[in-house]
């Protein structure tokens, strides 16, 4: 069976396990589309107290708010395995992964399928629309493309950070908390247009992590907005490929992580 | 060929001193101290196809790092190991093909779906053939009687029961090297029994090479014809369980019975008389200084014999003593 | 007391060996209160605060959340859900003695440990970031002491708050909605989101009665001088009795679970 319908059968299990629970998974689910409102409220309160945030309006900033956390919450869902990876590290549960004749991210995705996760997503989707329909955006075909590739290089963006994380704890446990700056921090951080951030943290969300890729550009192209860096609307549609390439490096870091867990034994 | 060759396996490991006390605890803040173990230190060995093979040693003697190694989990700082041609920490994904592992403590199984949807699984992350897993399905089902089992999520099923699906599990690709890493413990009488008896039945009938380690010396009785003892990373003992006593065993007990009291006459000085009551008399002795025809030749001049009982300590006290006297 | 103590003790040596954790936290604090105060700092530049607070306080008012991030109590004892979880909790229940108290002292000391340990380094480097970015100290004295008041008021109310969602995890799901909902809530109404002086003026009154603000913004408000130590009595009084509604429904509902977990049997 090849790797592909050997996830599916991975993460149909995964969804049965869940089911088992169906009211706390309600709950939950409700919990986290909670978190993501009352999160963009803190958003209303500076705008209704200041009135705008550099050139940028309330709507306007729901569209960033938007796209990012729906490539979270995505991100959240598909990449639960790696996010919580350090429990399979301690318990020995990744042992028992490296004695099965299969890649082990594949495996690691496999793990889980967090479904109240889409509580958030749909949270994320509606303020994405209301933000969409305010601006006033034209939508397009190619607009809507664009959109959706922002959507998916985010997710393949967190996955990488994800990775890097899980890989982290092959050799800390208790230092991954400083990943949580790049996870949630960085969801924070995006949720604002990246040109209100002072420089060196915009290099770092540009160059290092490239959060900036994946939805400050696209929502320029988006909204036709003009680009303080004066990008060429190309480069706005094509960037969220950053996060692709940022999966790639992560996959190699994993990589050197596995041969380093497998000589130590932490 | 041997199926599994094991040389010169080291494997150390760093661990931090800590001390206790608040002071010290602030203390570890800027500075650590580390000293290395040496959970390995040159062990080899040769396993032949179709060996049953238990591997004892108290805790923390290296068992688990070997077991580790051997399956491709852990690699060495030096030393050489192959499972059937293939090093294990180089051809992770061919290697572990052949292998089924299973632990006692931990499962295999997806926790809240019926058993036979992890199976389902396994095949397919196996890639065994259809026909292939419903035959192994149906013998593994006969032997180990699974199946009301099968339809119930593991969550739900007594150790024992996840036990023997557990064996199964492992064995849906028909591995020919099998990994037993303490599978009886806590188990009740009954299912031990139930998982020796397939163990043997395994090893027996299918041919698979099983390596078990454990702390339960019934298990090492009942199914072992080799046995390997760890300690310190070193192995003292390799060989048959008879031989095993043999080497440790320096004491026998003789239990006789006499038609009436005897009378005491003074035995050699190699003797002890650890009870003396009535017609009965228990004695202990060193063997190798005194043999039993020796000791009964002498028992008989002090009055009529009933009955004599020749007994070994039992395998728990022999390991004991074996333990203790590397002062472990 | 001795018991409180010892926790404490046990707790700080705990985490001064995992020293790895602390720098991350503390580095993961720094990055989320860089983020905000540039943030806050651009929507200054943007419009007008219309009173409310200065941009200087502002900032420190945001530091002081980071800094103090440990008191917050969005989630309950984790060792106690944990003995929930797989049932131990009935011998605990049927013990002769106030377990409520019990988990309130464990509470306490969990909640003061790494408050200590992590808010020293956060203050001492706030404080030395340039002009625009930094912490301010207290404008007096006095302001200080109040401050280090309401802090303790803010702990107890805290613990309070978190033994509830610890003992509502006895019921299965109940206890999960709490796991999930309570964090979103504290997080926005307590200030640490966006300083509370900033919503909306007709929102100033619902904020500040509910218990929440007692946990961040009434200590921060004293340290930044937006409240004068002269209503000190009147706030330690509203974080007091917070505190003994919390504590009384933590009580009951604990009395509740027992009387049940007794007629089962166990």
């Amino acid at each position: 069976m090849n790797g592909i319908s050997l996830y599916f059968k991975l993460i149909r299990i995964s969804v049965a396990s869940q089911m088992q629970y169906r009211a706390s998974f309600v709950i939950m689910s409700m919990g986290m589309a909670l978190v993501t409102v009352i999160e963009f409220g803190g958003i209303w309160v500076l705008f209704d107290r200041f009135g705008s945030l550099q050139q940028w309006t309330l709507a306007e900033v729901g569209l960033f708010y938007g796209i990012i956390h729906c490539s979270f919450a995505l991100s959240e869902a598909l990449g639960r395995g790696f996010d919580i990876f350090h429990r399979y590290v301690q318990r020995g549960d990744f042992d028992r992964l490296l004695l099965r004749p299969r890649s082990t991210v594949l495996q690691v995705l496999g793990q889980e399928l967090q479904l109240m996760r889409f509580g958030r997503l749909a949270q994320a989707m509606a303020i994405l629309i209301w933000a969409s329909w305010t601006v006033g955006v034209q939508w397009t075909v190619l607009k809507f493309a664009v959109l959706l590739f922002a959507i998916a290089g985010g997710v393949l963006l967190f996955i990488g950070i994800m990775i890097v994380q899980a890989t982290v704890s092959f050799w800390t446990i208790q230092g991954l908390e400083f990943m949580n700056s790049f996870t949630h921090g960085g969801t924070y951080m995006a949720q604002h247009p990246l040109s209100i951030f002072d420089g060196w943290l915009r290099n770092f969300f540009l160059f290092v992590i490239p959060l900036g890729c994946v939805n400050y550009f696209p929502v320029l192209f988006i909204t036709g907005k003009q680009d303080i860096f004066g990008t060429t609307p190309l480069f706005q549609a094509l960037a969220p490929l950053a996060g692709a390439v940022f999966l790639l490096v992560s996959l190699y870091v994993w990589r050197f992580g596995l041969s380093r867990y497998q000589s130590t034994g932490s | 060929m041997a199926q599994i060759q094991v040389r010169d396996l080291v494997k150390t490991f760093k661990v931090a001193r800590r001390k206790a006390g608040l002071f010290s605890a602030l203390r570890g803040v800027f500075h650590r101290d580390y000293y290395t173990v040496r959970a390995l230190d040159g062990i080899s060995f040769d396993i032949g196809p179709g060996e049953l093979v238990g591997y004892i040693g108290p805790n923390g003697a290296g068992k688990s790092t070997t077991i580790k190694v051997m399956s491709g989990i852990l690699v060495p700082d030096s030393g050489s190991c192959r499972v059937m041609g293939l090093t294990p920490w180089q051809s992770r994904a061919q290697h572990v093909a052949n292998l089924g592992v299973v632990f006692g403590q931990r499962t295999q199984l997806w926790w809240d779906v019926p058993v036979i949807d992890s199976f389902e699984l396994l095949r397919d992350i196996y890639n065994v053939p259809h026909a292939d897993y419903r035959r192994t399905l149906d013998d593994l089902n006969d032997c180990l009687s699974l199946g009301p089992l099968l339809e119930v999520p593991v969550r739900q099923l007594s150790l024992g029961q996840r036990i023997r699906c557990e064996l199964a599990a492992s064995l849906l690709h028909q591995p020919p090297v099998l990994f037993l890493d303490e599978p009886t413990i806590g188990l009740d009488a009954v299912s031990k029994l139930a998982v020796r008896q397939f163990i043997r039945h395994q090893n027996t009938f299918s041919g698979t090479t099983v390596i078990l380690t454990t702390h339960d010396m019934d298990d090492i009785q009942a199914l072992c014809s080799r046995v390997m003892l760890i300690a310190n990373g070193s192995i003292l003992f390799d060989g048959n369980v008879d031989k095993l006593k043999q080497s440790y065993v320096t004491e026998k007990r003789l239990k006789v019975e006499f038609l009436h009291p005897p009378h005491m006459t003074p035995l050699s000085d190699k003797v002890t008389i650890i009870e003396n009551q009535g017609n009965r008399l228990e004695l202990g002795f060193a063997t190798g200084q005194l043999s039993v025809p020796q000791l009964v030749n002498q028992l008989a001049a002090m009055g009529e014999i009933k009955d004599i009982i020749v007994e070994e300590p039992p395998i728990e006290e022999v390991i004991a003593q074996v333990y203790e006297e590397l002062g472990l | 007391m001795k018991a409180y103590l010892s926790i404490v003790r046990m707790r700080f040596i705990a985490l001064l060996q995992y020293r790895t954790a602390a720098v991350a936290g503390v580095f993961t604090q720094f990055f989320f209160g860089f983020v905000m105060v540039m943030v806050i700092r651009q929507f200054f530049f943007s419009g007008d605060a219309q009173g409310a607070m200065s941009l200087a306080q502002a900032v420190t008012y945001i530091w002081l959340g980071q800094a103090m991030l440990g008191m917050m109590p969005w989630n309950g004892d984790n060792e106690v859900i944990a003995m929930i979880r797989d049932g131990n909790v009935a011998y605990e229940l049927c013990r002769p003695l106030n377990i409520y108290t019990h988990w309130y002292c464990r509470l306490l000391a969990l909640r003061t440990a790494p408050t200590l340990l992590r808010s020293l380094p956060i203050f001492l480097i706030a404080g030395l970031l340039p002009a625009g970015y930094n912490l301010q100290p207290p404008p007096s004295p006095a302001a200080f002491a109040a401050w280090l008041a309401a802090v303790a008021g803010a702990l107890l109310l805290g613990c309070a708050l978190s033994n509830i969602i610890s003992i509502s995890t006895l019921w299965t799901v109940a206890g999960e909605g709490m796991l999930r909902m309570l964090p979103a809530l504290v997080i926005f109404f307590s200030g640490s989101l966006v300083p509370l002086p900033l919503f909306p003026q007709w929102a100033q009154a619902i904020v500040n009665f509910l218990p929440f603000a007692g946990l961040v913004d009434i200590p921060n408000q004293f340290f930044v001088g937006t409240l004068a130590p002269a209503v000190l009595p009147l706030m330690l009084l509203r974080q007091l009795a917070w505190t003994a509604v919390f504590v009384l429904i933590g009580a009951g509902l604990l009395r509740l679970a027992t009387k049940r977990v007794v007629i089962q049997g166990g």
